[in-house]
């Protein structure tokens, strides 16, 4: 299988260019901060409640905050991944080495993604997973829905990821990562906007919301992952909340949505790369 | 069949013309050289051939295969001019990858691999990262992985630019062993003396149009240049005044320096003249020589001296 072949020099590539040594680091320095920001959080007196129902929506808004940056962290990843992959390898020349071969243009592209797919999966296990144990671990609380809810920022992770992949076959390596991080930005305005029209029932600015999510639908994955990990008492509560667990939610259809946008997204990847002159 | 057949394959990038139309056929098991200055298209035409660029119009084949498809690049290896590889690869890797691109099966390729790391000298570096390389190494690489599929066809753009001569001796080595195993070759040079020595055969190629193809048998074997003359160098001792003016009788511009002679002739039969009436006039010949027409002459009479431009 050649798609197998792309994909595992793609793995390659990530361990000899120190990226995911680079990543693995950083990443644990992050739960390294985590765990002690959660440990002397708990440790002080009164910060968090007596009451165990209490304690536990104080873990898991705690932990929400957590996952809130690890899904950042994940979408950043996700584009600095792809970013190079094709539109680097195209203007140094490598690709002509590769594409010249028996191989049809699809399987490289494909490869690739499910490389970097497999790589993103780490990283977010690394991360996720780090911050529920660590929670887990500490204060023996995990979240609800939790394999829904890493599932959703998972495929949050391979719509930029996939999208990024279209821009490279496309344009340069950082024009992509201008493109890219200019939807992430516009996505996750967009669902703020959405955020607070919920609470000022304001529907025109909930409409912006939902457009801004159709044209960009990666904001829209982490609010309905967060709403599924959020507790139902702070889900019920809550109009608003800063991580995006409460007010309004991603609707099913938006889910399946933004999983016909990653596919639609490597589809584009694909046809834009087997017609293009190399 | 033959081992590449193009019928006005043309390339236009927006309003600029790459490829103006160009035909050509290449027999197989022959070395090929293309030729032409800067711009002239043999890049884009050896691409569009391998499928990395789409021609406009045209059409071709590669081994019987339309030029680009899958089946034409499986019996084909390929090194481009500016080869950039994964420079973070062993060579073992590297070899390795390309050769699972090409779907060799891993004992066929463990030993396919070892053997061209033997045959372009790198076998003690097989373990040691392309970054490391000098130009010259990787240019040997990239020689190795368009072998690995024991081709049919090979292109080879460029491949003695960034190598020293004993690099230059081990292309020729190979270029040797692929023309003895009935494989064709397809080389893309600037080093003339290179295709002189190597090709069978030459296109010059000037603004995506093939304007001659010769053999290089016919070039050596003719020591008259296009105009009709050539020039005549000649050795001998004994030669007196009176002789050397009777030599105005063969050609012009005689031109003495010590026991060195020459002069342009008009005709080939003009040669054996030559040796009869030194050898009567009681001269001492010890060579004479015609300088026959060299590629390079061909080129710059063919192509012209603007470089393309």
């Amino acid at each position: 299988m050649k798609i197998l072949v792309i994909a595992r020099l793609t793995f390659l590539e990530a361990a000899r260019r120190k990226i995911a040594l680079t990543a693995f680091l950083l990443g644990l320095a992050f739960l390294i901060l985590y765990n002690l920001a959660f440990y002397f959080v708990r440790s002080q007196p009164n910060s968090i409640p007596n009451q165990a129902l209490a304690q536990r929506e104080a873990y898991n808004l705690l932990l929400m905050a957590g996952l809130y940056a690890a899904n950042f962290m994940a979408g950043v990843m996700a584009v600095l991944l792809a970013a190079d992959s094709l539109s680097g390898e195209i203007s140094s020349g490598a690709i002509h080495t590769i594409v010249s071969k028996p191989v049809y243009r699809f399987v490289v592209v494909f490869g690739k993604w499910l490389g970097f797919a497999g790589l993103l999966a780490l990283y977010i296990l690394l991360l996720a997973g780090g911050l529920v144990l660590s929670v887990g671990i500490q204060a023996n609380y995990y979240p609800p829905n939790l394999l829904v809810g890493l599932g959703l920022m998972y495929l949050e992770g391979l719509l930029v990821m996939s999208l990024t992949l279209a821009f490279s076959s496309r344009l340069s390596t950082l024009a992509t990562g201008a493109a890219v991080f200019g939807l992430y930005g516009f996505a996750f305005l967009g669902g703020w906007v959405e955020q607070i029209g919920t609470l000022l029932k304001n529907q025109t600015a909930i409409d912006i919301g939902v457009a801004a999510s159709l044209f960009m639908p990666s904001e829209s994955l982490w609010r309905r992952a967060a709403y599924e990990m959020t507790s139902p008492i702070l889900r019920a509560l809550g109009n608003f909340n800063p991580f995006g667990g409460g007010g309004s939610v991603p609707s099913t259809f938006m889910i399946f949505y933004a999983a016909l946008f990653t596919l639609a997204a490597l589809g584009l990847a694909i046809r834009a790369f087997s017609q293009r002159d190399l | 069949m033959n081992a590449i057949e193009t019928t006005i394959l043309r390339k236009e990038f927006g309003s600029r013309v790459a490829v103006k139309g160009l035909t050509l056929q290449v027999q197989q098991g022959e070395v090929f050289g293309f030729l032409g200055p800067n711009g002239a298209g043999k890049t884009t035409f050896i691409k569009m051939l391998l499928g990395l660029i789409r021609p406009t119009s045209g059409q071709g084949l590669l081994l019987g295969a339309t030029v680009g498809s899958v089946a034409a690049r499986a019996k084909a290896g390929f090194l481009p001019e500016h080869f950039r590889f994964h420079d973070w690869l062993t060579a073992d890797e590297f070899l390795s990858f390309h050769g699972q691109l090409y779907g060799l099966s891993s004992s066929d390729l463990k030993q396919r691999s070892a053997n061209l790391l033997e045959k372009v000298g790198l076998s003690e570096y097989r373990h040691q990262q392309l970054r490391t390389f000098s130009k010259g190494m990787l240019q040997r690489i990239g020689l190795a992985q368009a072998l690995l599929n024991r081709p049919s066809l090979v292109f080879l753009d460029e491949p003695t630019s960034g190598l020293d001569p004993v690099g230059r001796r081990l292309v020729r080595d190979v270029i040797r062993d692929l023309r003895a195993d009935g494989a064709t070759v397809f080389l893309n040079s600037h080093l003339l003396s290179e295709v002189e020595i190597t090709c069978d055969r030459v296109a010059f190629i000037k603004h995506g149009e093939v304007l001659r193809t010769t053999t290089l048998q016919a070039l050596s074997s003719t020591p008259l240049g296009i105009d009709g003359e050539t020039a005549v160098t000649l050795r001998a001792a004994g030669l007196t005044p009176l002789l050397i003016a009777g030599l105005e009788n063969f050609g012009r511009d005689v031109h003495v320096d010590g026991e060195r002679v020459t002069l342009t002739v008009t005709a080939e039969s003009a040669l054996p003249q030559i040796a009869r009436y030194l050898v009567s006039q009681g001269a001492e010949l010890f060579a004479l020589t015609p300088q026959r027409v060299s590629l390079e002459d061909l080129f710059i009479q063919i192509v012209g001296t603007d470089g393309g431009l």
